[in-house]
């Protein structure tokens, strides 16, 4: 059996989506720069998606703007949100627990002499808003919290973080990387009182190099990627069109009946956590309340490095993620995040990451317990001194 | 344009009546190495040089840093070749040569030496280099004559044709590929193994190479990393025939069976038996390996002695007395390095004990090895027949 557990690190294209890009690709190929029929018809693939994903956000079509992904889209909200509001202050709010492509910025800006604080997490991954409102001060412009953490899946309270901003200062901008959260809840800007969204289409099937960032009407922000002036200015590089086509109609999928979706991950993952809990010293990392995404399962097996049992699961066709599959390229890939939360080092070494998709089945589920109940014995009597 | 080179090779120059065979061993490898390029190459041998003609069609740089990598080629001199229409059209063809090669002489000294292989020729070498060395002063008269210390050579040699060449770019040295016998080199996917292999083609070894992979332990991106490897030593080596052995039984096996800080000797042990099996199977009369002594626990005089009792072949190790540094060099310079440290678990390190014995008793791992007498031959031999080989070309 064939068990693809790890689409928190991508996901299949669906196949409408994938004959969509490859119709724009190879038949409707044009450039929306052009001026002739080609360029109109490539404009009009644009604009649909823009339209697809403003309506699944309830925004507008001009607050969209398409990215090569999810990194890109964190890179400029806060490099581009924060030059664009340096003569304000130089104060940024983030959490212990972002994704790199968020860390990796705002260490870039602190380099360029501006203050980051960063605000520490509970054991199950979540930011205390009483924190961030005591964090908040005359100077800040600029808060970035995730919704949905990558690793342990933990949901922050963004709704909670969004009103205790504005509330303070509705100059302050506020961007949420919701990269592991699109398709998973309703994302509505308006309502989480966020000025910058970003969003990744591979997380969402659609094909990697697509992603936006939703922009708010009238936000301070100035580009980072310059040239000829695509998208309004904010964005140049001739358009991705058949990227921006494939993540518009993934978008629009995606958010099809979302709820009933979620609601089929979420049993997937009570019923692993289930299996889980039978099978002597697993840990559980990753919350399985409503605090906790419905598609991701973060569990420590204690004794077995994340390494061997991610390969002898492999070998038995499942897929699944040790830690964070953006940090397996360091010489240790213990996880920054799962250490913020404290976890102890064999648990940290031990983590694996299962993620679900609507594609997958309890079947799958029931399979890979199995594998596990008969691996992690066997391994376990090998352990490193 | 077409364009000659000459080949200067050291040693093989002096190998007696075998002669024949390195020469015919080097114009084997030059064209091996020029057969992934675009064009035409024409390799041959004349009185004891040898010449590649290339119609041109690749770019010069390109020969040259093919050319780089072929071991037992000491100097490549990009050489102009031009018909015998008399010692006035020469000179010609001497200013020509200094022209397209952008020679500035400007305040330099020269000597022009001249080899009359043809003794037909009607002018003799004395007067060519005086007849030469006039027409170069006459096209930069500040330039000066040398003939003790002078700071560029111009040869010209006087065949069939005519040659002119002076620049020398720097070869490999050492022996070509075939001519220094079949070795067995195991292979890690670490810094050393790669290093030593290379040194041993240096002197003209061909290489089979084993790899010992733990799977679940050790993961398909390290094995990829290790074909990385063998494929960058490829390009210097020639082809190489990589055996792909699960050694996950064994190790598990004797992780049970013996004292874990004996683990990775007699680990090592198996693994020189396992090659030395592969070794008999391809020809190969000998071992190499990476070790350098002192370097680990597993490296040290005694270690190594007591790997090494378990050789009936002799065991090569070329980076024996060389710091981590100096190896680091050579890899960096073969560009082995970025691979090697990419940072995939290898099944010499899953098991490493806290405190490994760094002076282990022969006979004391000798008694520990009686308690794997009931599976052990078994396992090998499932580990022989299970080895997968797969054939590396750079």
């Amino acid at each position: 059996m064939e068990v693809y557990f790890d689409n928190s690190a991508t996901t299949v294209v669906l196949p409408q989506v994938s004959d969509l890009v490859c119709k724009v690709m190879t038949e409707d190929f044009g450039n929306p720069s052009s001026m002739h029929i080609r360029g109109v018809e490539a404009e009009r693939y644009l604009r649909t998606a823009r339209g697809q994903i403003a309506s699944a956000m309830k925004v507008s079509e001009k607050e969209i703007f398409f990215t090569s992904g999810g990194t890109e889209s964190d890179n400029w909200a806060l490099i581009g949100g924060a030059m664009a509001n340096r003569r304000r202050g130089k104060h940024i709010i983030t959490s212990a627990v972002e994704h790199a492509a968020v860390r990796q910025p705002l260490l870039l800006l602190e380099e360029l002499g501006f203050e980051v604080t960063v605000l520490p997490v509970d054991a199950a991954g979540h930011v205390d808003p009483g924190r961030l409102a005591d964090a908040l001060r005359e100077d800040t412009i600029l808060v970035s919290v995730m919704y949905v953490n990558n690793e342990m899946g933990a949901v922050e309270p963004i709704e909670e973080i969004g009103r205790i901003i504005k509330a303070y200062d509705p100059a302050i901008l506020f961007h949420v990387d919701a990269v592991q959260a699109f398709g998973k809840y309703r994302i509505y800007p308006r309502n989480l009182n966020a000025d910058l969204v970003s969003v990744s289409g591979h997380k969402i099937h659609a094909p990697k190099g697509t992603g936006f960032l939703y922009v708010k009407e009238k936000t301070k922000i100035r580009p980072i990627i310059l040239g000829g002036g695509q998208q309004g200015g904010m964005r140049s590089g001739t358009d991705n069109v058949p990227g921006a086509a494939g993540i518009g109609l993934a978008a629009s999928l995606a958010c099809e009946d979302l709820e009933e979706k979620a609601a089929c991950m979420r049993s997937l993952k009570d019923r692993l956590e289930a299996g889980l809990r039978e099978i002597p010293d697993v840990r559980i990392n990753s919350g399985s309340d409503e605090g906790s995404a419905p598609h991701i399962v973060n569990a420590s097996f204690t004794g077995i490095r994340s390494e061997v049992l991610l390969h002898a699961l492999e070998d038995r066709g499942i897929c699944v993620s040790a830690g964070s599959a953006c940090s397996t390229n360091k010489k240790l890939p213990v996880s920054p995040v799962l250490k913020e939360l404290g976890l102890p080092k064999d648990a940290l070494e031990s983590a694996l990451r299962f993620s679900f998709s609507t594609l997958n089945t309890p079947q799958e589920v029931d399979y890979t317990l199995e594998v596990l109940r008969e691996l992690v014995p066997m391994l376990r009597r090998y352990t490193r001194h | 344009m077409e364009q000659t080179y000459l080949i200067k090779y050291g040693e093989i120059g002096i190998k007696g009546k075998n002669r024949h065979l390195f020469e015919d061993a080097l114009v084997r490898q030059i064209d091996l190495a020029l057969e992934r390029l675009q064009g035409e190459f024409h390799t041959r041998k004349e009185q004891g040089r040898i010449y590649v003609e290339s119609d041109g069609s690749c770019e010069s740089w390109e020969v040259l840093e093919a050319l780089k990598k072929v071991f037992g080629i000491v100097g490549i001199c990009p050489v102009m070749k031009t018909d015998d229409r008399g010692l006035e059209a020469l000179g010609d063809d001497m200013i020509r040569f200094l022209e397209e090669g952008e020679y500035d002489l400007k305040g330099k000294t020269f000597k022009v030496v001249t080899r009359r292989a043809r003794k037909s020729y009607p002018v003799e070498s004395m007067e060519v280099n005086a007849y030469l060395g006039g027409r170069i002063l006459e096209w930069c008269p500040e330039a000066a004559v040398d003939v003790h210390e002078p700071d560029i050579l111009f040869h010209v040699e006087i065949r069939e044709l005519i040659y002119i060449y002076s620049r020398v770019i720097p070869g490999p040295g050492g022996m070509p590929a075939g001519t220094g016998g079949r070795s067995m080199l195991l292979l890690s996917g670490g810094i050393d193994s790669p290093v030593a292999g290379y040194m041993m083609a240096k002197r003209g070894v061909v290489l089979d190479a084993v790899y010992f992979h733990a799977p679940p332990y050790t993961s398909e991106r390290a094995r990829q990393k290790v074909e990385d490897l063998a494929r960058q030593v490829a390009v210097y080596a020639g082809p190489i025939r990589l055996h792909v052995i699960n050694f996950t039984d064994i190790q598990l096996y004797i992780y049970e069976q013996c004292p874990h800080d004996e683990l990775t000797i007699i680990m090592r042990r198996y693994m020189m038996k396992l090659a030395e099996i592969f070794a008999a199977k391809c020809g190969c009369l000998s071992l190499v390996t990476g070790e350098s002594v002192g370097q680990v626990a597993s490296q040290t005089m005694q270690s190594l002695a007591v790997t090494n009792a378990v050789c009936t072949l002799p065991v090569f190790r070329p980076l024996i007395a060389f710091d981590k540094r100096e190896i680091v060099e050579i890899a960096e310079q073969i560009g082995t390095f970025e691979t090697s440290i990419l940072p995939y678990e290898d099944c010499c390190t899953i098991f490493v004990a806290k405190h490994p014995v760094t002076k282990p008793n022969l006979r004391a791992i000798e008694r520990s090895e009686r308690k794997l007498a009931e599976k052990i031959d078994e396992l090998m031999e499932e580990a022989v027949r299970t080895a997968e080989v797969v054939e590396i070309r750079a």
